[in-house]
């Protein structure tokens, strides 16, 4: 089923705090089971979902974790 | 114009270049650090507004000591607590720049509540992004001054007990009794509503900084999950729940729709100007006297003067340096002595050069003047090897212990005292440094006192005192 939008988390830029999680009011992302480079379990998109507010983008500390399409994105 | 896609705003830079450890693309905060999320809205913002080239951002001390590492646009690190000042500086110097002093609580109202407070007053064209989380981060967790009443912290272990410490500084609440500052404002990054809000907020201070209106300052208020010991969604409610109830969000201040814009010169500084401002334009000065005459290891001396408050060792000094800038030289001269008037010691570092001198310090002079025996202890191992040391055997009571140096005793004050005057002790010492060195010519020093010494009737004796100097020197 196609959603509005997508999110993606780059897991090597995440330090797990879980404030996107937190802030998505669809509850369409999740901590991955993985460790990163960094030493957290990163954030993931849970594959649907996602409506494009941006919530999840504007609470993330970090400048390269989070990208919102919010009209979502073509996906293979 | 809002976008499709949100992603890493254009005014970080793409690779954290300045960050020495391996990882360029993380930031240094924790996780769930709030300063990440002000930092992206303050990027955000530069890049919408497209001024990234004449932005500087002021990084403090505090976590947000690094924040060059980050922004694509001028940056400046500052003294603990002086953004204000520098900002203030910035800013008159180029009121085109757009300029962001970025400080956290510690910065602003501790150490720096009295710059803040006169650089609003003033309602100086800059813009604040005030960082609230109630603690020092930094250093470890320690109580701010606005550390809620109760809160626990290194330096209030039992909490924060008004009685002893005092209650918060609500700074909005501070400043909007001035009549400085334009636009003041508090928000906090909680919920996704309240970050739209501090967004705005952000925007919102800096067109007035854009549009000339004056001080601008928002206040955030701004999770700290390391120091308040707790997990990042339990600060995050914890800023909610506590935090907003002793600082209350919103808008304290907003005149720039009443405010005219400051009238500012707008310009900005042709190369031509800038090189006439730093002296660039004009030929290289042209020197009278060659100092091929001087043996090398006194050419382009590095000198230090020192002795007993009274004892004349800056005027010996500027008066070196003034015969110097006689002969063409490039000079530099400058005091140091503590806050006593007569009893304390003084000393003053004086360079001759035939080139341009980059620092005025001298750490390891080739010349070292010791009018005194406490002098000649201190600063006898500074002197570079083959350098002189002339010491004062009035009041100096050994020679010099170095073996690798040349050094000339001289009883400078009794000189001095047979020629009626213990002051001109100095003058009988500059006669030795002319004798010796043939740094400076006797005419320039005698040209030099006349600019130096305020009372023209003490020139004749001071001539004698130099005389004197290089008889004794010449006849050693
Ligand atoms: C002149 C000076 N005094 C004290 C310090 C120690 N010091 C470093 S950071 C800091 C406080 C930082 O707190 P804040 O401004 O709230 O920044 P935060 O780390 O909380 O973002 C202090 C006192 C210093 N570096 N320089
Ligand atoms: S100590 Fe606090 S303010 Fe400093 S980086 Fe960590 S969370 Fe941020
Ligand atoms: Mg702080």
């Amino acid at each position: 089923m196609p959603t509005k939008g997508y999110m993606e988390v780059d897991p090597n830029h995440c330090k797990g705090c879980g404030l996107c999680i937190e802030a998505c009011p669809e509850d369409c992302i999740e901590f991955s089971s993985e460790i990163n480079r960094l030493g957290y379990h990163p954030a993931r998109y849970k594959g649907e979902g996602c409506i494009g507010c941006g919530f999840c983008f504007y609470t993330c500390p970090e400048p390269n974790a989070i990208t919102v399409y919010k009209k979502g994105k073509e996906v293979a | 114009m809002a976008k499709d896609i949100l992603s890493t705003p254009k005014s970080f830079y793409k690779e954290f270049f300045r960050k020495p450890d391996a990882d360029k693309t993380n930031t240094h905060y924790c996780p769930g650090c709030g300063h990440g999320v002000i930092h992206k809205l303050l990027a955000e913002a530069i890049e919408d507004f497209g001024i990234a080239d004449r932005t500087i951002i002021i990084s403090p001390v505090g976590c947000s000591v690094f924040a060059y590492y980050y922004f694509d646009t001028g940056n400046v690190q500052v003294a603990h607590g002086r953004a204000p000042a520098v900002a203030t500086g910035l800013k008159r110097a180029n009121p085109n720049s757009i300029v962001i002093s970025y400080q956290g609580d510690g910065d602003l109202a501790a150490i720096g509540g009295n710059n803040i407070l006169q650089a609003a007053n003033r309602g100086e064209n800059i813009t604040v992004i005030f960082v609230n989380n109630a603690i020092y981060g930094m250093t470890g967790g320690q109580m701010a001054p606005t550390t809620l009443i109760g809160q626990k912290t290194t330096t209030t272990p039992y909490g924060r007990a008004a009685a002893n410490e005092g209650y918060p500084i609500r700074i909005c609440e501070l400043l909007s009794a001035l009549s400085g500052p334009v636009y003041l404002a508090r928000g906090a990054i909680t919920d996704p509503a309240t970050i739209m809000k501090t967004r705005l907020a952000i925007r919102k201070a800096i067109k007035a900084q854009m549009d000339y209106k004056g001080f601008s300052l928002v206040e955030i208020l701004s999770p700290c999950p390391s120091g308040w010991r707790m997990t990042p969604v339990e600060a995050k409610k914890w800023v909610k729940e506590q935090m907003v109830k002793i600082f209350p969000l919103g808008t304290f201040k907003d005149e720039t729709k009443e405010r005219e814009p400051i009238a500012y010169e707008k310009r900005e500084y042709t190369k031509e100007e800038i090189k006439q401002a730093l002296g660039l334009d004009k030929e290289a000065p042209h020197f009278s006297h060659s100092m091929d005459d001087v043996k090398p290891i006194w050419r382009n001396p590095k000198i230090k003067i020192s002795g007993f408050g009274g004892q004349g060792v800056l005027l010996l000094g500027n008066t070196l340096a003034e015969a110097g800038m006689e002969q063409g030289y490039h000079v530099s001269w400058i005091p140091s002595y503590g806050p006593e008037m007569r009893g304390g010691t003084a000393n003053c570092h004086v360079q001759i050069s035939t080139s341009e001198i980059a620092s005025p310090v001298v750490d390891h002079p080739s010349i070292l003047v010791a009018m005194n025996l406490p002098s000649l202890d201190r600063f006898e191992d500074d002197v570079v090897p083959g350098g002189l040391i002339i010491y004062n055997t009035s009041l100096v009571t050994r020679a010099p212990k170095r073996t690798d140096i040349e050094s000339i005793p001289i009883p400078a004050t009794d000189i001095a005292d047979k020629l009626g005057s213990l002051k001109v002790a100095n003058m009988v010492v500059l006669g030795a440094i002319i004798e010796k060195t043939g740094i400076v010519t006797e005419e320039a020093a005698i040209s030099a006192l006349n600019t130096v010494v305020k009372h023209k009737k003490f020139i004749p004796l001071n001539i004698e005192a130099i005389k004197s100097g290089r008889e004794y020197v010449r006849n050693l």
